[in-house]
């Protein structure tokens, strides 16, 4: 096991607003972290921090050892939490383009994924359902082979047959020595995904430990637990 | 057994009690190979890390054994699995008997019940 995400004493504001006070935090290959916090914590603007949309303000972050740029955006695959793909796109044309931009995507599986959802080769982002829009940018991430997933939001506004299939895809897919981090506020979906949480609060984190370890010392499941700590 | 998982409860433990019961009815039958880890994982809608815990578990108490290229497999050995069975029934009629007696139930009531709803007179008064 390596440490695959790291940040020390990170700090990003927005003019007078800081949306990350210090953070550090150190996340191993091999494990799916949920990133769990209520709206306005930071979990977007971290993400967006390792996908280099965004510049610290101080401190550092790295991705597999290094800060972010165009090294590690060839292994690392991010699921933004706004539709990113231009709307008049086919689905084989999506596929073409991440062919092309990325050497690790594995055009067949996301072919066979495709194919099993019966999404037609010709059909153009537009005219897909919410759901059906997520499940396919979800498809062309996991079909990468990459050493980290970024997954922000990914089963927000989806109906609960849609979060089964993303968050199974997800299982079923991801590297076994890569590191997935899912941001998310949808907990109890999440929960039995995960190996462990981390809780941002006010851009601070206010706890990293293995889920079966939070259900085990507070005798409740992390998404009772996050209610507690985040009551308004 | 389907795989469905109460708060509070580490998952693990969770899916060890699954497997513990799909191993004794023979959704596992003695002897065959067990799925693969992530086939698993996905199966139950859980961490592939989760799920190793569990079936490591299972080998520790001897009821999977995994051999090394060929994956992990089901212990032929009767006696284990016929200990394994009688341990999950002790512990079914524990649990019967746990609530029927916070109900207020006697012992006897309790015994007299059970007789009733086996010959499938479950809506007879039970006194």
């Amino acid at each position: 096991m390596s440490v695959l995400f790291e940040c020390k004493d990170l700090v990003k504001s927005y003019g007078s607003t800081q949306a990350l006070r210090g953070v550090n935090l150190q996340l191993q290959s091999g494990r799916i972290v949920g990133l769990l916090g209520p709206n306005g914590s930071g979990k977007t603007t971290l993400i967006k921090l390792a996908n280099r949309l965004l510049q610290p303000t101080s401190g550092t972050l790295t991705i597999d050892g290094e800060a972010p740029g165009t090294g590690t955006k060839a292994v690392t695959a991010y699921l933004p939490d706004k539709d990113f793909l231009p709307d008049w796109m086919r689905t084989d044309g999506l596929l073409n383009f991440y062919q092309d931009f990325f050497p690790d995507f594995d055009r067949e599986r996301a072919q066979t994924m495709l194919d099993s959802l019966d999404i037609p080769k010709n059909m153009i982002l537009k005219k897909m359902s919410k759901g059906t829009r997520e499940k396919v940018q979800l498809i062309l991430t996991m079909s990468r082979r990459a050493k980290v997933y970024f997954l922000d939001e990914p089963i927000a506004g989806v109906d609960p047959a849609a979060r089964d299939y993303i968050l199974r895809t997800i299982i079923g897919n991801y590297q076994e020595d890569s590191l997935v981090i899912i941001s998310t506020h949808l907990i109890a979906d999440v929960e039995s995904v995960l190996d462990e949480a981390v809780f941002l609060k006010q851009g601070q984190i206010v706890l990293h430990q293995s889920i079966d370890e939070i259900r085990e010392e507070t005798g409740k499941s992390v998404d009772e637990y996050f209610r507690e700590v985040f009551k308004c | 057994m389907k795989w469905e998982f109460k708060n509070g409860v580490p998952i693990y433990q969770q899916i060890v009690e699954i497997l513990h019961m799909r191993v004794v009815n023979g959704t596992y039958p003695p002897g065959s190979r067990m799925p693969a880890v992530r086939e698993l994982a996905v199966e139950a809608g859980v961490n592939p890390n989760t799920m190793q815990r569990a079936l490591s578990e299972l080998e520790r108490e001897g009821l999977l054994a995994s051999w090394r290229t060929s994956g992990r497999f089901v212990t032929e050995d009767k006696e284990k699995l016929e200990a394994l069975r009688e341990q999950l029934g002790r512990q079914y009629v524990e649990e019967l008997f746990q609530n029927l007696r916070e109900l207020g139930f006697t012992d006897d009531l309790i015994c007299h019940a059970v007789q009733i709803y086996s010959r499938g007179e479950i809506n007879d008064s039970l006194v």
